[in-house]
């Protein structure tokens, strides 16, 4: 349908995923009271990992290095598969939900194992705590996405997302619509290490999930973590905005701005969301989780009734 | 047909050399190993041709028995699980050559005490001879008395190590099981034949009875095959044979049980939907239970032991899926399910066998598969690390690897009922959250359980002696693993091939109305993988690009090695380096309910505590509630009768003169 609008999105989400955390930061700055890092902010940091060399240590093997670039190259193709609201994915097929997920998941085993690769004490209790909230977070956005496929009887991401603004699908499915997105959105909080589950700004190695994992990583091995990190913020973001920003107008560029601009909202709305709650315990996360995937059921029940 | 027939006796020629040359490792290795290679490569050439070009021709030979034939066809739905047969087969023989033969090394011999090898390649190639007459009988005769061969050989196989006590138990138990499930089937053939009087597949039928068979078979079969109630045998008989056995018997012989389920279901016409629903819930428990109880084992090949359970569990689900689409009549359904399982069928023998002879290998280099003693594996054995990689993604399934195709199809045939149908049925919700959720906590606690197993056993440092002293395995070892992961990486690469490769065996499953229909789904289920093999080839190619661009900006820059942050304490001992148990902590006590992982602790006391110990082990809920309790039953009841069993020669010679003496009146009064 919009070749060039789906190309568009590729390349304006990698050159914008960056910009994601920056918002983030200066909204949680403005609730603090304090100015803030620069908006752009992330993007110096990238500039100068990549110009820095690195240091491994003597425990690890080629896993360490491979879990930064099978990470980013998991994540890269993910984007090519997510639609930006009406503006569809590059690739779109039946099931491509299905793939997103377990490029995600494939992302998350190598971000574990590198962790592993380490022998750190720190980083195998990160990575048996990203393991154990990922396997509850699947599910929930698996069924999720089932249940929006099911409400717009397709099953590739892009034709899905291009039905949800219509007049028929709010009249009919609105309600399993906000469940889905309700959903979604602890999902999204969960895989990207933010507040109320995870603490991307905490001190201590004990309390980190994702950050610990990467305690080790330096140099570029970090910029593309870092960069990984903020496009997964993206792509989770976009199958969120996708459903909570209902512009369909039909016209590529137009779709694409709104789905821009919904992300700097989402953005600014973690932003607030972490200024606002504090994290949960940590026994608390699965029952989150757990509710999330209860909540994508029912919007299945409701869409199928 | 005539090379599977040649196959079978070259198998058992070879098998019978090696046992005449008995004591001579070298010979009987050199004989054994090369029989399964030529009996796997005259079945791969058979099994192509069947399923490229269709059936074969059928091989009947008189056989003096009541309602026996020895009938033999290799018919597309054969010929794929004689495919798995020769291919695992082929390669786990040579792989036995290098592990049997004494290496010089101190603790190999230690943990490989002077056997009868040429025994242990006859029974092998006995399974692998016995395996394919199973998947090829035509006759329910001929199928009984070859899966009895085959019970048998494992066992024997099973017991190599007879001379620990756990072997013996985990033996015995596989004995009782194996008999138990072939008492059903036995049930379940002689329901089939009674209308025509014969046990030729082509005469059996059960009309009025079928859901009396279906339940037979379906635990006469799902026992073999290790479906979740009826799974005990399976993680005590496979940590206990050595690994090459364990990959042949995880890795192709379970699966015999779903070749039967499926067999079973040609002879009994259009399924009723409960069959469905039972097949789809016995696969969700299984699944999900059998990874939650893999997570939570310290023992590298009981916890692989778990995992075929779990699959088995998916391969079950697609069986579920197909055989709804058979019942309510929706074809994409049907061939996606169907195909899928089939696929996971053949994907399941590469990578499971695969992980296997990498546990094996840890064993034969270490001398222990305790995940929590080993660690640093990668460094001392670089190709069992790097293959185990590859195996333990893939049965997670993550692309681009040959798992994640499969459970693609599994998951689109279930989708396919959300869409293009009526919104009536209550039905598809309950299908989706089953196969949509189930196979996403699967996936989810799989990625867990295997991060866990590569991470703490190949990463990290060595938690003992042994794994620092540990040796890569030799190149007849080495190979069989290499070309596995080469095959898993092949699968998930060429996958749009595979639903028209399959298409001639799902088409033997599916009834004839919907026969027509599987080749246009075959088509459809291809398109889809077009565009995931398309995603597989960009993710690649990154991974490459990224890694020249890390390798250019590295260049000429200072690159130093220093230890691990150890967040300043500066004296870290590998005992500290977080473990296996701890690493599956969270998720065994979320789910505590089902696993009721249990804890002896010896808590450090006083002042000056002296010594403290924790142990923590998670027994088999089935095994604990519902096995040990029936047997012991058995077991009190059984001695109740001892009394009759005298000990004096003379009251036997009064029990057996009597019994004819009842007989006689009986028969003439």
């Amino acid at each position: 349908m919009f070749p060039i609008a789906s190309i568009a999105h590729v390349v304006l989400a990698l050159l914008l995923a960056p910009l994601l955390p920056g918002v983030i930061n200066r909204t949680k700055a403005w609730f603090a009271g304090r100015r803030g890092p620069r908006l752009a902010q992330t993007y110096f940091d990238l500039w100068k990992l990549l110009h820095k060399g690195a240091v491994y240590s003597r425990t690890t093997n080629w896993v360490f290095v491979a879990g930064p670039i099978v990470g980013l190259a998991c994540v890269v193709t993910a984007m090519l598969i997510v639609p930006l609201g009406g503006v569809p994915g590059f690739l779109a097929f039946s099931g491509d939900f299905l793939l997103l997920a377990c490029l995600l998941g494939l992302m998350r085993f190598f971000t574990v194992i590198a962790a592993l690769d380490t022998g750190s004490s720190f980083e195998g209790m990160g990575g048996s705590r990203e393991v154990f909230f990922s396997a509850l977070a699947e599910p929930a956005m698996l069924l999720g996405l089932t249940a929006l496929a099911a409400s717009s009887q397709s099953l590739s991401l892009s034709s899905i997302y291009v039905l949800i603004g219509t007049q028929a699908s709010l009249s009919s499915a609105g309600p399993a619509m906000l469940l889905v997105a309700a959903a979604l959105g602890i999902v999204f909080l969960t895989e990207n290490a933010r507040i109320p589950i995870d603490d991307p700004n905490t001190h201590l190695e004990l309390t980190m999930i994702h950050e610990v994992m990467v305690l080790d990583h330096g140099g570029p091995d970090l910029a593309m973590i870092e960069y990984g990190s903020a496009v997964k913020l993206w792509v989770l973001g976009a199958l969120l905005v996708g459903i909570v920003v209902p512009v369909r107008s039909g016209h590529g560029a137009v779709d694409l701005l709104a789905g821009v601009g919904g992300m700097v909202l989402l953005a600014v709305f973690t932003g607030v969301v972490e200024s606002t709650m504090a994290r949960l315990k940590l026994l608390r996360v699965p029952q989150f989780l757990v509710a999330a995937a209860v909540l994508s059921i029912l919007a299945l029940v409701l869409v199928m009734r | 047909m005539e090379p599977i027939l040649i196959a079978v006796a070259v198998l058992l020629v070879a098998g019978l050399l090696a046992l005449v040359g008995g004591r001579n490792a070298r010979w009987a290795s050199a004989s054994g190993a090369l029989g399964a290679v030529a009996g796997g490569a005259l079945t791969l050439f058979a099994a192509v041709d069947v399923l490229l070009h269709g059936a074969g021709r059928a091989i009947r030979w008189p056989w003096d028995v009541p309602l026996g034939s020895f009938r033999l066809v290799l018919d597309p739905l054969s010929a794929v699980f004689a495919l798995a047969i020769a291919v695992i087969g082929g390669l786990a023989a040579v792989y036995a050559c290098g592990y049997l033969t004494p290496s010089g090394k101190a603790e190999s011999s230690a943990s490989m005490p002077r056997k009868n090898t040429g025994a242990a390649w006859f029974f092998f190639n006995l399974l692998l001879a016995s395996m394919l007459l199973v998947v090829t009988a035509h006759n329910g005769l001929l199928f009984l008395v070859s899966w009895e061969v085959m019970s048998l050989a494992s066992f024997f196989l099973v017991m190599f190590e007879g001379e620990k006590p756990g072997v013996r138990e985990a033996g015995w138990t596989y004995l009782v099981t194996t008999h138990l499930g072939t008492a059903l089937l036995l049930a379940m053939f002689a329901l089939l034949s009674r209308k025509s009087g014969s046990l030729d597949f082509d005469a059996l039928s059960a009309p009025g009875l079928t859901g009396v068979v279906f339940l037979l078979g379906l635990i006469g079969f799902g026992t073999k095959a290790g479906l979740m109630p009826l799974h005990v045998w399976l993680p005590e008989a496979h940590p206990a044979a050595p690994s090459y056995v364990s990959a042949v018997m995880s890795g192709v012989m379970i699966k015999t049980g779903i070749y039967g389920l499926l067999r079973m279901l040609t002879f009994l016409g259009p399924p009723p939907a409960w069959w469905g629903w039972t097949f789809l819930a016995m696969g969700v428990v299984s699944g999900v239970l059998g990874v939650l109880y893999a997570l939570s084992q310290h023992d590298l090949k009981r916890l692989l032991a778990y995992h075929s359970v779990e699959n088995i569990g998916i391969i079950a689900m697609a069986l579920g899926v197909g055989l709804l689409g058979v019942h309510y009549d929706m074809p994409i359904m049907a061939v996606f399910g169907f195909t899928g399982g089939l696929l996971h069928v053949v994907n399941h023998a590469i990578f499971k066998s695969l992980l296997f002879l990498g546990a094996g290998s840890v064993l034969h280099a270490t001398g222990t598969g305790e995940i929590d003693r080993l660690g640093g594996l990668l460094k001392r054995m670089p190709v069992t690390g790097a293959t185990f990689l590859v195996g333990a993604a893939a049965i997670s399934g993550l692309p681009p690897l040959n798992g994640f195709v499969s459970e693609f199809l599994i998951f689109l045939g279930a989708l396919a009922g959300l869409v293009g149908v009526a919104r009536t049925a209550p039905a598809w919700t309950l299908m989706s959250v089953l196969v949509v959720g189930g196979l996403a906590l699967i996936g989810g606690l799989a990625a867990a359980c295997f991060s866990k197993a590569f991470g703490i056993v190949f990463l990290g440092e060595p938690r003992s002696g042994a794994a620092s002293s540990a040796h890569e395995a030799g190149a007849m070892m080495r190979w069989p693993m290499m070309i596995l992961a080469g095959l898993c990486v092949l699968i998930g690469l060429s996958a749009p091939l595979w639903p028209w490769v399959l298409s001639a065996a799902v088409a033997v499953i599916v009834p004839e109305n919907l026969r027509a229909a599987t080749a246009a789904a075959a088509g459809q289920a291809s398109r889809p993988l077009v565009l995931v093999v398309l995603a597989s080839y960009i993710l690649l190619g990154l991974i490459v690009l990224l890694a020249c661009v890390r390798r250019k900006l590295l260049g000429g820059r200072r690159v130093e090695t220093a230890v691990t942050w150890d967040c300043g304490y500066a004296a870290p001992s590998p005992r500290m380096q977080y473990t296996a148990s701890s690493f599956a902590r969270p998720l065994t006590l979320l789910f505590r309910l089902f696993l009721q992982p249990r804890d002896e602790i010896d808590a450090p006391r006083g002042l000056f505590p002296q010594r403290a110990s924790l142990h923590s082990h998670t027994p088999d809920l089935f095994r604990r509630y519902v096995y040990e309790p029936l047997f012991a039953g058995i077991g009190s009841v059984a001695s109740k009768l001892r009394w009759l069993q005298e000990g004096r020669i003379q009251i036997y010679v009064l029990y057996i003169a009597l019994t004819i003496l009842t007989l006689l009146i009986w028969k003439l009064g």
